[in-house]
C-alpha cells in the first residue's frame, strides 16, 4: 500500500472510531442539550470519516469502496490511535478525550488545508469549519469541570490521569510519514505536537489540574495493535455487513 | 438548456428546512447540459448531514420527471464538490427571509439574533447544538418561545 493511503486511512480510522463511540451517547446523554450536543458532533466526526474512507478507497489499489473498508476490516487493519476507542467511562472521560482530538483536529485540519494533495485539501478545509465548533464547546466544558465542584474536579482529575497517556501516539513519526511532510502532503508530527501541547498545557495549568508524570506511552494503534477494546467495538459496528454482507438500507 | 434545469431544480427544497430551495441553500455550484446528460454539481452543507443524500436523490428524480417534457436528456448525474467548503453566506437574501418567516433565526455574522416569533433582542442560547447539526437552539426572554438558530458556517 502506498503511504499515501496509510496516511489517509489513519486519519480516517481516528474519525471512524472516535464517531462511532461517541455516538453510543446517543439517547443515554446526561441531559437533553448534551444529548443533542455529542450526537450532532459525532455525525460530524463519521461525515469526516466518510470523506476520508471515500478518498482512502480511490488510493487502493482494489475495488474496496468506503463502506468495505469501514465494515470488513478486521482490528488489526485499523489504524486509529488507540485514544479514540477508550471507552466513553464518565462524561468527563468523555469531554476530556474529545476536548484533546478537538484540539489535534484543529491543527491538522488547519495544515492539511494547505496540503498540495487538493482532495485531502478540501476535505481539512470542511471539516475544519466543524472543529471549530465543536473545540468551543468541549474547550468549555473541561473549564467548567474543572473549577466547578469538588466531584467535578476529582472525576475530570481521574480522566486525566487515566487519557494522558494516550495523546503521544498522535505525534508519532515515522520515515513514510517524514517522506509525506517533505513532499508537502501530510501535516508536520512535531509542529502539531508543538501546537497541542502549548493549546492543552495552556488551558490546563489555568487549572488546578495535573498532569500525572509517569512517562508511560501508549503506542501501536498506527499498525494495528489495539486494545481490547477495539476488537468489542468492532462486533457492534460491523455485525449487520459481516451476519448480512452487502446488505443495504 | 440550463436555464430550464435551474427553473425545475427551484421545486428542490432541503428536507429538513422545506421553505428553502437548493438554490436559496447555495449548495448549486454548477448545472452543466450536453446531449445526453445533465450534470448537477454540488457542495455539502455539513459532512454528516444526512439531508444531503436525499437532496441528491430529489435533484435526480425531479429532473428525470419534469426534463423529460421540455426536451432536457434523460440521464442525471449528480457531482460532490468538496472544494470551496459551503458557507452560509451562499444562503441567498430570499432565502433568509424564508427561513426567518419559517421560525428560525437566519445566520448573523454581527451576531444580532432576534426572536423570529416577537421580534425582541432579549434572547438566550439554550444549546450550541438544535435539531439538526447547521442550527443552535435559542430561547426568547421576552415571549419565552424557544426557537432555531441557523449557525454562522
Amino acid at each position: 500500500m502506498s503511504a499515501e493511503y496509510n496516511y489517509v486511512l489513519n486519519l480516517a480510522d481516528n474519525t471512524l472510531i472516535l464517531g462511532q463511540r461517541l455516538s453510543e451517547w446517543c439517547g443515554v446523554g446526561p441531559f437533553l442539550e448534551e444529548d443533542l450536543a455529542l450526537t450532532n458532533t459525532a455525525l460530524d466526526i463519521i461525515g469526516q470519516a466518510k470523506m476520508l474512507l471515500e478518498f482512502a478507497a480511490e488510493l487502493k489499489d482494489s475495488d474496496d469502496s468506503a463502506d468495505d473498508l469501514a465494515f470488513m476490516r478486521d482490528q488489526h487493519e485499523f489504524k486509529n490511535v488507540i485514544l479514540v476507542e477508550q471507552p466513553n467511562g464518565d462524561y468527563s472521560q468523555t469531554l476530556l478525550r474529545q476536548y484533546f482530538m478537538d484540539v489535534y483536529h484543529l491543527h491538522l485540519y488547519t495544515a492539511l488545508s494547505n496540503s498540495k494533495n487538493e482532495q485531502l485539501a478540501g476535505i481539512a478545509a470542511k471539516s475544519l469549519k466543524e472543529v471549530n465548533y465543536h473545540l468551543e464547546r468541549s474547550d468549555l466544558w473541561i473549564k467548567r469541570m474543572a473549577h466547578g465542584t469538588e466531584e467535578s474536579f476529582n472525576r475530570l482529575q481521574a480522566s486525566l490521569d487515566k487519557l494522558w497517556h494516550y495523546h503521544h501516539e498522535l505525534f508519532e513519526e515515522s520515515d513514510e510519514l517524514t517522506e509525506l511532510v517533505e513532499q508537502g502532503i501530510a501535516a508536520d508530527p512535531k509542529q502539531l505536537k508543538e501546537l497541542w501541547e502549548s493549546e492543552v498545557n495552556g488551558l490546563l495549568s489555568s487549572t488546578p489540574l495535573k498532569i500525572p508524570q509517569t512517562g508511560w506511552k501508549a503506542t501501536g494503534g498506527r499498525v494495528g495493535n489495539h486494545s481490547e477494546y477495539l476488537g468489542l467495538m468492532l462486533c457492534e459496528m460491523q455485525f449487520l455487513q459481516r451476519a448480512y454482507p452487502n446488505c443495504e438500507w | 438548456m440550463k436555464n430550464k434545469v435551474k427553473q425545475i431544480l427551484t421545486q428542490v427544497t432541503d428536507p429538513e428546512i422545506p421553505v428553502l430551495s437548493l438554490d436559496d441553500l447555495g449548495v448549486i455550484r454548477n448545472i452543466e447540459v450536453n446531449d445526453n446528460e445533465i450534470i448537477v454539481t454540488i457542495t455539502p452543507t455539513y459532512s454528516g448531514c444526512p439531508a444531503m443524500e436525499v437532496m441528491e436523490q430529489d435533484i435526480i428524480d425531479v429532473l428525470k420527471k419534469e426534463g423529460r417534457r421540455v426536451g432536457l436528456p434523460t440521464k442525471v448525474t449528480v457531482i460532490t464538490q468538496l472544494s470551496p467548503a459551503w458557507t452560509t453566506d451562499w444562503i441567498t437574501e430570499k432565502g433568509k427571509k424564508a427561513l426567518f418567516e419559517y421560525g428560525i433565526m437566519p445566520p448573523s455574522k454581527k451576531g444580532e439574533i432576534i426572536c423570529p416569533q416577537c421580534k425582541s433582542k432579549n434572547v438566550e442560547l439554550l444549546s450550541q447544538f438544535g435539531s439538526t447539526a447547521c442550527k443552535a437552539l435559542y430561547k426568547c426572554k421576552e415571549c419565552l418561545e424557544p426557537f432555531d438558530y441557523f449557525k454562522c458556517h
